[in-house]
């Protein structure tokens, strides 16, 4: 079937048929998980607009930018300091590695037991599935973990390819080398934009980027609710969609979102009964579309309340200080807030496991479900520590391993409702 | 709640699917038939001439049959709860519940008072399961009903590293090749699946007294190997591949 776009996605190289292969999927599985929820939002079909444009209007957006002389950059991981992009007059995308698509192909350069958020993003650039890789100027790596690391050399050969260095402590030293780094960063961006960081410039951007911050802060108080006023799938998508819309739109939308949550808070209306199980999500980030773990706890009645994740609160929890005047100033406080991180690349991270506890207790959930990608060895061990933690606190946790097949689907089904039944 | 009703727990597994009836406190009666490739027609066939109250539905088969299923209503419940159920009413004092079935094992840790406090199930893999024990009897040429009385008589304990299926035979017949005995190869497969079954039963706390259920119940080998290692008698009830069963017709009683 042709589409009005496919002259755009020829000319930025993708597989044609391929791609026309993946959106079909993504369809289907958007319907079969999302438009299937009974009593969502009104505000919810800007969302699904927006995903079912995913690749076409946006990426036509993103084109006119680039018409226009505006520089796209790509980024894999929320250390990455977007403010500095978007000072810079650039577009930031945050860039998904959600689906198994490609995989094949990735295994032929990279080691079988990688994650599959790897395997996902080198496979997506080495079978041209991806417009908005396509799209990028530039895409921004980062030597968070060991399988991230080296696979961005493979990547390299393939995409127009800047490393950063995250430190892997919190000491003195290591805000040193992170701060070198975003200096380092903000000159590469002036240099590739051909744009200069000024004051004015870095201000307003930390204030846009902190506003996003705060409309998802309160959509997180506003689901908080008993009954919660709305799923743990619709708020996730939130949080995926937030990385590659425009800020600006995104931040009005999920503004007008939240009223409509406000109104239903108010009168005490929910998603789900009242009485449904709570769980929290908490571990590796979830990258458009991998909606699996959430779709089958809210098929196995319990209902998500609070995501721990990257595409969680990690992203949204601590805003930038906004007092700063001078391009010193703002960043340090950038530094600042970046080194609040709490991923499990840190060592120690007792921070997570403090963080994990009061998201659980504030959100009254019954349990907690871990989330880790099959090897990725950093969430696998904070894994066995947040389950003692969260015992010492009574939260039970149930533990999941998984990937982006469906193979284990009946396996985790009945885990999780296993564990559901455990905590009701 | 009326005395007489008669509530049915149905276990839909992998390898076989029971019927548990339970009258009162009573169990009436109970049957066990193999999956087949048509589970759902193996289930109606059970069920034939069955008239009970309420049905549970528990194992990977629990929610097709809950759907297709009966005008009244099936209700279904996870193996996990099931288990604990089931095994709380052959054995009070339980703590912790090995379920060793065909395509998976279970350790349920319960609390003093029956709850479900942690649980791990294997992952995709059939390494240390049924599966993996008829797989091996049947490279040894040895009936699957009489293999864990064959590993007994090995005269030392190999041990065997692999536990996964392929690997774990051409591992087997390279001792046979070596001259190693049938029986001491035997013992040493037991001796992995027990090795694993250790570990799972270390996670989720393995609390005293244990009960060992599920197909794999019946082989006095794993049973030995067991208790020599938790130096306590494992209770093996005396239908161990009904107790999943039971625990959802268990359930049926209580949501009465
Ligand atoms: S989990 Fe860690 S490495 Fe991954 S995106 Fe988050 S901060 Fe970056
Ligand atoms: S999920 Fe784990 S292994 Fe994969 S990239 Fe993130 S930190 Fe690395």
């Amino acid at each position: 079937m042709s589409t009005p776009y496919d002259a755009m996605w020829e000319k930025l190289n993708l597989d044609l048929e391929a791609h026309a292969g993946l959106l079909e999927v993504l369809g289907k599985f958007y319907g079969d998980i999302y438009l299937s929820q009974d009593g969502r939002l009104k505000g919810m079909e800007y969302l699904d607009f927006v995903l079912s444009e995913i690749h076409g209007l946006r990426i036509q957006e993103l084109q006119e930018a680039k018409k226009q002389g505006k520089k796209v950059i790509g980024a894999f991981c929320v250390f990455v300091p977007e403010e500095l992009v978007l000072a810079a007059d650039a577009v930031c995308i945050g860039l998904c590695a959600g689906a198994e698509i490609g995989t094949e192909a990735a295994e032929k350069i990279l080691p079988r037991n990688t994650c599959a958020l790897i395997k996902s993003f080198v496979g997506f650039k080495l079978a041209g599935l991806c417009p908005f890789i396509e799209s990028c100027d530039m895409v921004v790596g980062e030597t968070t973990c060991d399988g991230k690391k080296k696979a961005y050399e493979v990547f390299s050969e393939y995409a127009p390819l800047y490393v950063m260095e995250i430190p892997q402590m919190k000491n003195a030293s290591d805000r040193v080398l992170w701060k070198s780094e975003v200096l380092r960063f903000k000159e590469q961006l002036e240099t590739i934009t051909g744009n200069k960081i000024t004051a004015a410039k870095l201000k307003e951007a930390i204030a846009l980027v902190n506003r996003r911050r705060r409309v998802l802060q309160r959509l997180n108080r506003l689901r908080a609710a008993v009954p919660t006023p709305i799923s743990g799938r619709d708020v996730l998508l939130i949080n995926q969609v937030g990385f590659y819309d425009d800020p600006i739109r995104f931040t009005q939308k999920i503004g007008e979102l939240c009223d409509q949550l406000e109104e239903r808070v108010k009168a005490g209306e929910g998603i789900v009964p009242k009485d449904t199980p709570r769980l929290m999500l908490s571990g590796c980030p979830m990258a458009v579309p991998n909606w699996k773990l959430p779709y089958i706890v809210e098929s196995s009645g319990a209902v998500i309340v609070g995501e721990e994740s990257c595409v969680g609160t990690r992203n949204t929890r601590d805003l930038v200080d906004e007092s700063g005047e001078t391009i010193e100033e703002m960043l340090d406080n950038l530094v600042d807030r970046y080194m609040q991180i709490d991923c499990a690349v840190f060592t120690p991270n007792k921070e997570r496991l403090d963080n994990i506890v009061h998201m659980a207790e504030d959100l009254k959930v019954a349990g907690v479900i871990h989330y880790g990608l099959t090897f990725c060895q950093p969430y696998a061990a904070e894994a066995i520590k947040v389950e003692k933690t969260l015992q010492g606190a009574g939260i039970p946790m149930l533990a999941i391993e998984t990937d982006y097949s469906m193979e284990d689907m009946e396996q985790l089904k009945t885990r999780v409702e296993a564990f559901v039944e455990m905590v009701s | 709640m009326n005395k007489q009703d008669l509530v049915a727990g149905i276990d839909i597994g992998s390898r076989s699917i029971e019927l548990v009836l339970l009258q009162g406190d009573r169990i009436k009666d109970w049957a066990k038939v193999p999956t087949t490739f048509d589970p759902m027609a193996q289930c109606r066939h059970l069920m034939n001439g069955v008239r009970a109250t309420k049905i549970v539905a528990t194992g990977y088969g629990r929610k097709l049959f809950a759907e297709t299923g009966q005008d009244n209503g099936v209700a279904a419940i996870t193996e996990i709860q099931a288990y604990a159920l089931g095994a709380r009413y052959v054995y009070p004092e339980v703590r912790t519940v090995l379920d060793i079935g065909g395509q998976d094992t279970k350790v349920i840790h319960l609390t003093p008072v029956g709850r479900v406090l942690k649980f791990e199930m294997n992952d995709r893999c059939a390494a240390g399961t049924g599966k993996f024990l008829e797989f091996m009897a049947t490279a040894l040429q040895v009936p699957l009903e009489s293999f864990g009385g064959f590993a007994l008589k090995a005269d030392k304990r190999i041990q065997i590293n692999s536990m996964c299926t392929v690997f774990a035979e051409s591992e087997a017949t390279s001792l046979m090749a070596r001259g190693e005995t049938p029986a001491n190869i035997a013992m040493g497969l037991h001796l992995a699946i027990v090795r694993r079954t250790l570990a799972m039963l270390g996670r989720v706390g393995g609390a005293s007294p244990l009960l060992f259920a599920g197909g794999v119940a019946h082989n006095p080998c794993i049973k030995t190997l067991l208790e020599e290692d938790r130096k306590e008698t494992v209770m093996v009830p005396e239908h161990p591949d009904i107790v999943g069963a039971l625990g959802a017709a268990l359930y049926g009683r209580k949501t009465l």
